[in-house]
């Protein structure tokens, strides 16, 4: 069995937002592996601590610094990471061509990723890569059980959650609450140097953008920041209240 | 044609799909708006769907009784194709933002993912929508025979009903086989003011200390605004609350004109569901907690006092 974890390198989310030259500006910025993908690289090695024999294959598309984030799963454990390095802006449609070519490559079994990237705000990707692939899928995975051929767990839905079963291969998309992400310890760091992070370039795949951004701003809503001491308690919720009535006119 | 996928529960369409009405006729685009209604004895629904739309396609098969990715995307791409749809509009829920990729790999169109606004400019589809966990707002553009786009709830205002009664036609689809089987289903739905419909979101965090203090604090607010009720995923998690209730990053993401976040600190992740409202409050004890930063008004101090305090101004 192979399974794939598809993982992004993004901005942190602790760092405030600066656009330059119509984009958001990266230099400079702490960049990190997408916290969503990080729950599928490590729901990938806990399937296989919980016995399911597969090798663990990261894969990441984008610039130079995407090798960062597949370092980070390969100290994770990942057994090894393929890099299709390009400076092109894909959408995730378009992406999820590169993602079905490399899993039909490998003939993995299961993928796994971020159930919305944190740049994008997007829930397209994992979508996209099962149609590609003629595969089911899963959404919003927030438990997981792989015995056999046979994939079960739990998902959240329009209106709550959904106990399912699905054979492999399928994709799953995780988010938070379906495991705790494991650190990296220095001698899996290390050890983690030593692995093939295989480079290809785009052109090999063909794909080209079918979704154009022609402008980005930051949300520019100022904020008012009157905050009062609340030491007495009548005092600060009356003058709230009519703030709220009288100066903002959002309560009668 | 400009395709509208109509959602609906309880024999009822959802406001979403009066939202993707009105952003059907935003767009300026030629051809009949056609609506779809997918589902099993969906005959109410239809007939509702016949006053937001030029003509309404009805496939009502026991196959439909239940949503499927891959059920709806062979429904909707079989329609598209037929009928030569230069646009689909998909509602951005959940369950629309699964199938709606899939839709646009099956037919090889571009994906404009929940969009704000939308309008065609020579043939090409413009569209703003948010990105950046919500703090960035990005235009973007697809051009092509068909674009398949997903409208983020809220963002358009909803379409009334006309006194005209468009044409419906059955038709019988071929849809695949559902893979994925679903074994159990908590629906996990409120009886108060619908989160995402709401103009006033009280919301409680861990801050308020337990399921009764929410109750107490949270709700007894809510009650005397008649706002929605919000929470945390920590709350949620913990059990204290629905996760119909959450608000965030992995759950609602709400526009409200006041939200206030009551013993909230603020993680990125819950204020990216709601860091678009018009005006925000927060009541926390922690000064230096984040959600004062992106506060209108704020007051440090104890949720415990405060509230029952508020509770008793607004009484008056």
């Amino acid at each position: 069995m192979r399974i794939l974890t598809l993982v992004r390198q993004v901005m942190d989310a602790q760092e405030s937002v600066r656009i330059a030259n119509n984009a958001v500006e990266l230099d400079g910025r702490k960049l990190v592996m997408d916290t969503m993908d990080e729950y599928g690289v490590e729901e990938a090695l806990r399937l296989r601590e919980r016995g399911m024999q597969a090798e663990v294959v990261a894969v990441g598309v984008g610039s130079a610094r995407v090798e960062e984030a597949l370092r980070t799963a390969l100290a994770m454990g990942a057994d090894r990471a393929i890099h299709v390095e390009t400076d092109a802006a894909l959408d995730p449609i378009a992406l999820s061509a590169v993602m079905a070519r490399i899993a039909r490559a490998e003939t993995a079994d299961l993928i796994l990723c971020g159930g919305q990237q944190s740049d994008w705000d997007s829930q397209a990707l994992g979508a996209a890569t099962a149609e590609r692939l003629g595969w089911p899928q899963a959404t919003w995975v927030r438990a997981l059980e792989v015995s056999g051929t046979s994939v079960s767990g739990q998902h959240d839905t329009d209106e709550g959650v959904e106990s399912f079963e699905v054979q492999l291969p399928v994709v799953i998309t995780t988010q938070q609450g379906l495991n705790e992400p494991r650190y990296p310890t220095l001698p899996n760091i290390m050890k983690a140097k030593k692995k093939e992070i295989r480079k290809d370039s785009l052109e090999s795949y063909a794909v080209a953008p079918r979704v154009k951004t022609t402008g980005v701003a930051a949300q520019s809503r100022q904020r008012l920041k009157k905050i009062m001491d609340g030491k007495d308690a009548l005092v600060a919720a009356a003058q709230l209240v009519h703030s709220l009535r009288n100066e903002a006119q959002v309560i009668q | 044609m400009i395709l509208l996928v109509t959602s609906h529960a309880n024999g009822k369409l959802n406001k979403a799909t009066y939202e993707l009405a009105s952003a059907a006729v935003a767009i300026g685009r030629e051809g009949p708006i056609t609506a779809l209604v997918l589902g099993s004895g969906v005959a109410q629904v239809a007939a509702e769907a016949a006053r937001i739309a030029d003509q309404v396609l009805v496939a009502d098969q026991p196959e439909l009784a239940q949503y499927d990715p891959e059920v709806w995307c062979a429904a909707v791409a079989q329609v598209a194709q037929e009928g030569e749809a230069h646009t689909i509009l998909i509602a951005a829920s959940r369950s629309g933002r699964e199938y709606s990729p899939r839709v646009a790999v099956k037919l090889d169109a571009p994906l404009l993912e929940d969009v704000v606004s939308l309008h065609d400019s020579a043939g090409k589809l413009i569209a703003e929508r948010y990105s950046f966990l919500n703090r960035v707002s990005e235009t973007i553009e697809a051009s092509g025979p068909l674009v398949v786009v997903s409208v983020k709830p809220g963002a358009f205002t909803p379409a009334l009903p006309s006194s005209e009664v468009a044409e419906q036609f059955d038709v019988e689809l071929d849809l695949v086989q559902r893979r994925v089987k679903v074994l159990e289903q908590v629906k996990e739905s409120s009886d108060r003011v619908p989160l995402a419909e709401a103009d006033l979101v009280v919301a409680g965090g861990r801050g308020v200390g337990s399921p009764q203090g929410f109750t107490r604090l949270i709700v007894g607010l809510a009650d005397q605004l008649g706002a929605a009720v919000g929470a945390t995923r920590a709350v949620v998690d913990a059990g204290w609350r629905p996760y119909a209730e959450q608000v965030g990053q992995t759950g609602k993401t709400v526009q409200p004109k006041a939200y206030i976040a009551v013993g909230i600190s603020g993680a990125v992740q819950h204020l990216s569901g709601m860091n678009r409202s018009t005006c925000i409050v927060a009541i926390n004890k922690d000064p230096d907690a984040p959600i004062f930063k992106v506060a209108d008004y704020g007051i440090v101090g104890d949720v415990q006092e405060i509230v029952p305090a508020l509770i008793d101004q607004l009484r008056k």
